[in-house]
């Protein structure tokens, strides 16, 4: 199966729950209504036909400065998945706005997002409802902000910490 | 109050008496001489068993993804060296491809080559290194100057391509630097040479050695599913059994055209992990003397009438009109523009004006070659790919290396994402040595060859 019946296969199967589907250079990309994301990776791995064993990666991109869509929901998180049965690659990307920083946690499918997500969390501030553990991942824990972010200045100045106790 | 036993006054009230203990927290790191690389591993550990471990990461992060979103395209170059510092090449190559791929453009024959010899000469050095410092770490020092030694031939081969032997900063976006230099061939081959003598000593001091087969059998496993669930690529994942490689998945560049195996273990052990390893630095060699002996382009043939000129001498005449014949002129370039002449420069570089720099002569000695190199040097003009994104995989020395770029339309990359092959290992690290010995961290810590500047970023 190639990427593109890939994607024909979540849209018949979920309907209009799939905003959008669009291949560029060769990458297959869905973008996925939030509520709709955990049934949609699951229907994916478990599915014999798609078979995406592997969460390659996950990461998010704040779309703040991007021209065309500044008023739009400004994060999407980005899974990349793969199928060693299959040999294909999937995108999946789930938009989400600034004051619902939400996305439900992939951790009961693929424990490997706890680490992933962990750094989504630690960059862009983006939550993850039932993870286990959600903590910083890269920074520290007093750190302020979350650097990633397009608005956060790449020479902003963190406050001294002392010892903890 | 009764006599305090000496174990009361170091574990606490209530130790030694009743069930009989309580777990002792181990702090491992972030400096600690058996870690080759800043972690900290919080352990919990009952006698010298570790119970439960927490593993904390991020002392070496550095911003690598934010810094890259503030230069044009071909500034990330230099960061991306100091990601995998083994085996930077891999790296240079995995980002500039990545942006090719997003410019939309296939880089040459030749440089596609010359891409998979420098690449695979790394991932021998990486897998060098790797085995070498987690034998150190179980006593055998020797095997560590064996493999540094044998490190030392292939660095030299790196330097004499790249002009460096760490921070290399050897490929651009649509080509690479300069073409390799002169009697490479041969240079690689005794370096080859020696290589195999080092792994066949080497295969003789470790494989079925008894104290190290002890320490590395049965020993931070990870069962198939496990390996999968937890997205771990590479030598690990093989270890265990699965022989999936990018290069051959997915072929990029030119290994669809060189023969080599996928070797794989079976119990997804340190040792099986270490087997395949060694048998995947012999298959490197095997496709660099392939790639080699197929490299599109020949011998480079500088066959110019006339001496070379200093570049200055070649600017005045630009200058003063007296442009007949100047272009067919060789220049004498630095030390650190040494194969970039114009005849070899169309051979490793792209034929695309959007993205390459021109040969220097041109740029010297003509107004279109200047106009060009402006047009890529200017602020907001150099390489801008049309707005979308894309996800490129190379086969790095521990796994999977992706990278995942979002271009705005503008000359700088607007995310950058880096998939570091040993963060998901490092992810499932509690799991490997969870229920097994302190002593039993050093060796699987070991064998996931853990690279701070990857892994923290």
């Amino acid at each position: 199966m190639d990427g593109q019946s890939a994607l024909l296969r979540l849209t018949t199967t979920f309907g209009g729950r799939i905003i959008e589907t669009h291949a560029y250079r060769g990458d297959h990309t869905a973008v996925v209504e939030r509520s709709a994301l955990l049934d949609v990776l699951r229907f994916c791995r478990d599915e014999a036909d798609l078979g995406f064993d592997f969460l390659m990666d996950l990461t998010s991109v704040d779309y703040l400065k991007y021209p065309g869509r500044e008023f739009g929901p400004r994060f999407e998180v980005v899974y990349h998945l793969y199928s060693l049965a299959h040999n294909h690659r999937l995108r999946l990307k789930v938009r989400v706005e600034e004051d619902d920083a939400r996305v439900p946690s992939a951790v009961p499918l693929w424990p490997v997002a706890n680490w992933f997500e962990r750094e989504v969390w630690d960059m862009f501030g983006i939550r993850f409802d039932g993870h286990p553990d959600l903590r910083r991942l890269l920074m520290y824990e007093e750190f302020q902000g979350h650097p990633l972010r397009k608005d956060y200045p790449v020479n902003k100045r963190q406050p001294l910490i002392g010892p903890k106790n | 109050m009764a006599e305090r036993t000496t174990r009361e006054i170091y574990l606490g009230e209530g130790s030694g008496t009743g069930s009989g203990s309580q777990h002792l927290y181990v702090n491992m790191g972030p400096a600690h001489p058996a870690m080759h690389g800043i972690i900290h591993i919080v352990a919990e550990l009952d006698g010298e068993t570790v119970v439960k471990a927490d593993v904390e990461i991020g002392y070496l992060h550095r911003a690598f993804e934010k810094e890259c979103e503030r230069g044009p395209y071909n500034n990330a170059i230099p960061y991306t060296d100091r990601l995998n510092y083994v085996s930077p090449l891999i790296n240079n190559f995995g980002y500039a491809s990545c942006v090719e791929k997003l410019l939309g453009i296939d880089v040459s024959e030749r440089c596609k080559y010359i891409r998979v010899v420098m690449s695979e000469i790394s991932r021998i050095c990486d897998h060098l290194t790797c085995i070498g410092a987690s034998a150190m770490e179980l006593g055998a020092f020797t095997v560590f100057l064996y493999m540094i030694k044998a490190r030392e031939y292939l660095w030299e081969l790196v330097e004499d391509v790249t002009g460096a032997r760490l921070t290399i900063s050897y490929a651009r976006v649509g080509g690479v630097k300069a073409d390799l230099p002169e009697g490479f061939g041969l240079k690689t081959r005794k370096a080859f040479k020696e290589t195999r003598q080092v792994l066949e000593e080497v295969g003789k001091l470790l494989t079925g050695n008894r104290i190290f087969m002890d320490r590395m059998v049965g020993v931070g496993a990870l069962s198939r599913e496990e390996t999968i669930a937890y997205a771990i690529t590479g030598p690990l994942l093989r270890a265990a059994g699965v022989a999936y490689d990018v290069r051959r998945a997915q072929p990029y560049w030119a290994y669809d055209r060189v023969e080599f195996e996928i070797p794989t273990g079976r119990n997804g052990d340190n040792y099986d992990r270490y087997l395949v390893r060694m048998a995947e630095m012999e298959q490197s060699m095997r496709i660099v003397e392939q790639a080699l002996d197929a490299l599109p382009g020949g011998a480079i043939n500088v066959d110019f009438q006339g001496r070379p000129m200093d570049p200055a001498s070649y600017v005045d005449l630009g200058k003063q009109g007296k442009t007949e014949g100047l272009l067919l002129i060789p220049i004498t370039l630095s030390p650190n523009l040494q194969g970039l002449e114009k005849p070899v420069h169309h051979q490793v570089n792209v034929a695309d004006k959007r993205v390459v720099l021109p040969p220097k002569e041109e740029t010297y000695g003509s107004i279109e070659g200047l106009m060009n190199h402006f047009m890529l040097i200017m602020d907001g003009n150099g390489i801008r790919p049309p707005q979308g994104d894309a996800y490129f995989a190379v086969e790095g020395a521990n796994g999977e290396l992706g990278f995942y770029i979002v271009s705005d339309g503008t000359d700088r990359p607007y995310r950058v994402r880096c998939r570091p092959p040993c963060f998901p290992p490092m992810a499932a690290l509690h799991r490997m040595i969870e229920g097994e010995m302190v002593a039993d961290v050093v060796p699987s810590f070991g064998s996931i060859n853990m690279i701070g500047g990857e892994l923290d970023r």
